[in-house]
């Protein structure tokens, strides 16, 4: 019990304040970086218990016959060679840093080596055949999920439908008679234009009118007609008309989707998240939570 | 023969300001100002100066400058430092020579032109340094040295101010939460809200044990010191519990060592607890490989053969979630995902049948086990929660009138002190600098509205 259950929740605590006092207190930054440091010594030295489970397993799999078990082979096969071209460095070329001693070459960086031979024609053809299966399933998974069942799955198909649209050209296509800053400018005398676009880009970027700037002259330095042009610009691109107009865009609605309803769902998730992290991680600190230590039998 | 002499002597005596003029041809950088980096534990000091006047690309797109090397010295004491004030040469040459030698010195760092930093990250704290930056150019050209008006010391922060606001929520919270652990132990009433997915794990274990097939519990790609794969193991202690009850299969396929055998041993506990230990099978715990796709495809394997009635996805996900998701679905397995990873959640609330969404995932050991002290951990959250909603408010709200009432001084510095302080990281004191900005640029703001009204008149 006491080796089993308390010595290791008094080792898991210590651990986890640490690690929390080093993200407030900078002395201990150090101390943090050891801890890290034994983790990844000691899931290294765990490699050798998967390892071993992994060949226990398929080794039992092949000797059973049981269903698959040719795969099981193809596994350890692999397996064991990667393993032996990797320990023993087959084939690896000696280099500059060490021309006598190929040993201290690295392997996957050594273009036509065997380990290089392996992780580019094997293992990378191999991710990317399953990533690449994930197009597919995206789709099978929106047919699922945009079928309108209800009116939830409608306005769910109907977000997707316009936020799908307005990533790519014919979403812009298709609403490009709306008015833009560009149609507004085209309607000013060619003398304007640039004036226009200037303050026409500000003030769409955000900017307050008192900051407003023309070729390095701010609004109160500028002319008395550039000032009541900037007014007339601002008033129409800040009118509602215009606003609500621009905003129908398909390019801006999906942006306006992303920015607020999407932000403000994914952060309130994200809220909620980190306060179960908070929950969870006291919990198992504190040894209220002790099922990840087993039984203790 | 005196001529010849005294020519001699010219030359001797010119020699050495020669060479050194030889050298020193470029325009030098100008204000340079060393800092102690805050919130470290002093051994970093940062050096900033204004570039060059021949920091630019000229005509044929060459360069004068190739960068800027930067070179420290040690004011021993603090007599030493007063001393070294006190030169004919005043403080700003302080502790370097007026014939300095570049080439006999070495530089603490160097960096490319256009840029106008340098970060020292290997100075002794509570060591004072003068610092002295030169242009540099081809062939071994340099400008004069501009030197720091003020040394530095750098020193150490026992506490970082900038997450001291981070740390008083936090310290808030998790008292909150203790203090509701206490009071469920004590016997204090807690009510939890039913949440469908948690509800439906033993209906997910029955199943399976009615069809004869096994329940495949999948505890996410991380490593367990990843606490989405705590959480994970947690519920999965709860899964093992009810499918040793229902005498039903389960499978636990993992993707790291480490991970296995806290599932091993969690998993045992569980059969243990329900008085099961004979049907507790240790090969049904197994390691695939760290590899993420080489995973999910020996994962794949195991449906697509065994095909589970139940599958559980608990833990940390990245993009084999649809993939899982999606092969368990074609097989026709009822599924229970939660996680933490908010990309993934679209997907398995799109392909699995019941989602437990971020913190309803961490929720789920306390749930499930109905234990006392665990249900109370989740009223702390919601105080958490209360508190987050409480910011969110305020924060809108000052910022909403901060743009409606422009001249409300006191309403942006407090929208400002929410930004920077409590949600930024600038401390609990509000940064001088920062409300001086602020103030100049709302002045800016008042004196221009005058002018621009006359004009529109």
């Amino acid at each position: 019990m006491l080796a089993k259950r308390t010595i290791p929740l008094i080792i898991a605590a210590m651990i986890g304040f640490l690690l929390i006092a080093t993200y407030f207190i900078p002395y201990t930054e150090q101390w943090g970086a050891t801890a890290m440091e034994m983790f990844i010594i000691l899931a290294a030295a765990a490699m050798v218990l998967g390892a071993g489970n992994l060949i226990m397993l398929n080794l039992a799999k092949i000797s059973n016959k049981q269903p698959g078990w040719a795969y099981g082979g193809i596994t350890l096969l692999a397996f064991f060679i990667t393993l032996v071209v990797g320990i023993f460095k087959i084939g690896a070329l000696p280099t500059v840093t060490s021309p006598d001693n190929s040993w201290a070459a690295p392997l996957v960086s050594q273009e036509g080596v065997p380990f290089w031979w392996i992780y580019s024609f094997v293992y990378k053809p191999l991710t990317a055949t399953m990533f690449a299966m994930l197009a597919f399933y995206i789709a099978s998974a929106a047919f699922r999920a945009f079928r309108a069942k209800n009116l939830e799955a409608f306005l769910l198909l109907f977000t997707a439908f316009i936020v799908l649209l307005g990533q790519i050209y014919a979403g812009e296509w298709l609403t490009s008679f709306l008015p833009d800053l560009s149609s507004y400018v085209a309607s000013f005398p060619e003398a304007s234009q640039a004036f226009v676009q200037s303050i026409g880009t500000q003030i769409e970027y955000g900017n307050a009118f008192t900051s407003l700037v023309w070729e390095g002259v701010s609004i109160r330095d500028m002319t008395m007609e550039q000032q009541a042009l900037a007014a007339q610009v601002s008033d129409h691109l800040n009118g509602w008309w215009y606003q609500f107009t621009n905003g129908l865009k398909l390019e801006n609605l999906t942006q306006m989707i992303l920015d607020v309803p999407q932000k403000a769902g994914n952060r309130a998730i994200m809220i909620g998240i980190a306060l179960g992290i908070v929950s969870t991680s006291l919990k198992v600190l504190l040894g209220i939570d002790r099922s990840y230590l087993g039984s203790g039998d | 023969m005196t001529r010849a002499l005294v020519v001699l002597l010219m030359l001797l005596c010119c020699t050495p300001v020669v060479v050194h003029a030889k050298a020193v041809t470029l325009a030098g950088p100008s204000d340079v100002v060393a800092e102690d980096v805050p919130d470290d534990v002093g051994q970093q000091v940062l050096v900033k100066w204004n570039l060059s006047p021949e920091d630019r690309v000229q005509a044929g797109g060459s360069r004068t400058l190739n960068g800027y090397a930067i070179y420290r010295k040690v004011v021993q004491t603090s007599m030493g430092l007063e001393s070294g004030a006190e030169t004919p040469a005043g403080p700003g040459e302080l502790a370097f020579a007026d014939d300095f030698d570049y080439e006999a010195n070495q530089p603490v760092g160097t960096v490319p032109y256009s840029v106008s930093r340098f970060l020292d990250e290997n100075v002794d704290g509570g060591v004072t340094y003068v610092y002295a930056v030169a242009a540099t150019g081809p062939g071994g050209t340099y400008s004069p040295l501009s030197v720091a008006d003020m040394p530095v010391t750098a020193r150490m922060q026992y506490i970082n101010q900038g997450k001291l606001w981070f740390l008083i929520i936090m310290l808030i919270i998790s008292v909150v939460i203790v203090f509701f652990v206490f009071y469920a132990k004590h016997g204090g009433a807690i009510k939890v809200r039913p949440i469908a997915g948690l509800e439906a794990v033993s209906e997910a274990v029955g199943r399976a044990t009615e069809m004869g097939k096994p329940v495949l519990f999948v505890p996410g790609i991380l490593d367990i010191n990843d606490i989405q794969t705590v959480a994970g193991i947690t519920v999965l202690a709860n899964v093992a519990r009810t499918a040793a009850q229902y005498d039903a299969k389960l499978k636990v396929p993992t993707a790291r060592s480490l991970v296995m055998t806290t599932a091993r041993e969690t998993v045992q506990a569980a059969y243990l607890g329900e008085g099961r230990p004979d049907a507790y099978n240790e090969d049904n715990i197994y390691y695939l490989t760290d590899e993420q796709f080489g995973y999910t495809a020996g994962v794949q394997g195991v449906m697509v053969r065994e095909k589970p009635a139940a599958c559980f996805y608990m833990g940390a996900f990245y993009a084999e979630s649809l993939i899982l998701a999606e092969t368990a679905n074609s097989i026709g397995a009822i599924q229970i995902a939660g996680t933490a990873m908010p990309s993934q959640l679209p997907f398995f609330v799109a392909a699995c049948d019941y989602t437990l969404i971020g913190e309803e995932f961490f929720a789920a050991s306390a749930y499930l086990s109905n234990d006392p002290e665990q249900l109370g951990s989740l009223k702390g959250q919601d105080v958490g929660k209360i508190i987050a909603a409480f910011l969110l408010v305020l924060g809108c709200l000052l910022a909403t009138l901060a743009a409606v009432l422009p001249d409300a001084k006191p309403l942006h510095i407090a929208d400002l002190y929410i930004t920077n302080n409590v949600l930024g990281e600038d401390g609990l004191v509000p940064d001088p600098e920062k409300i001086s900005m602020l103030e100049q640029l709302m002045e800016r703001d008042q004196d221009a509205q005058p002018a621009i009204d006359e004009g529109d008149n």
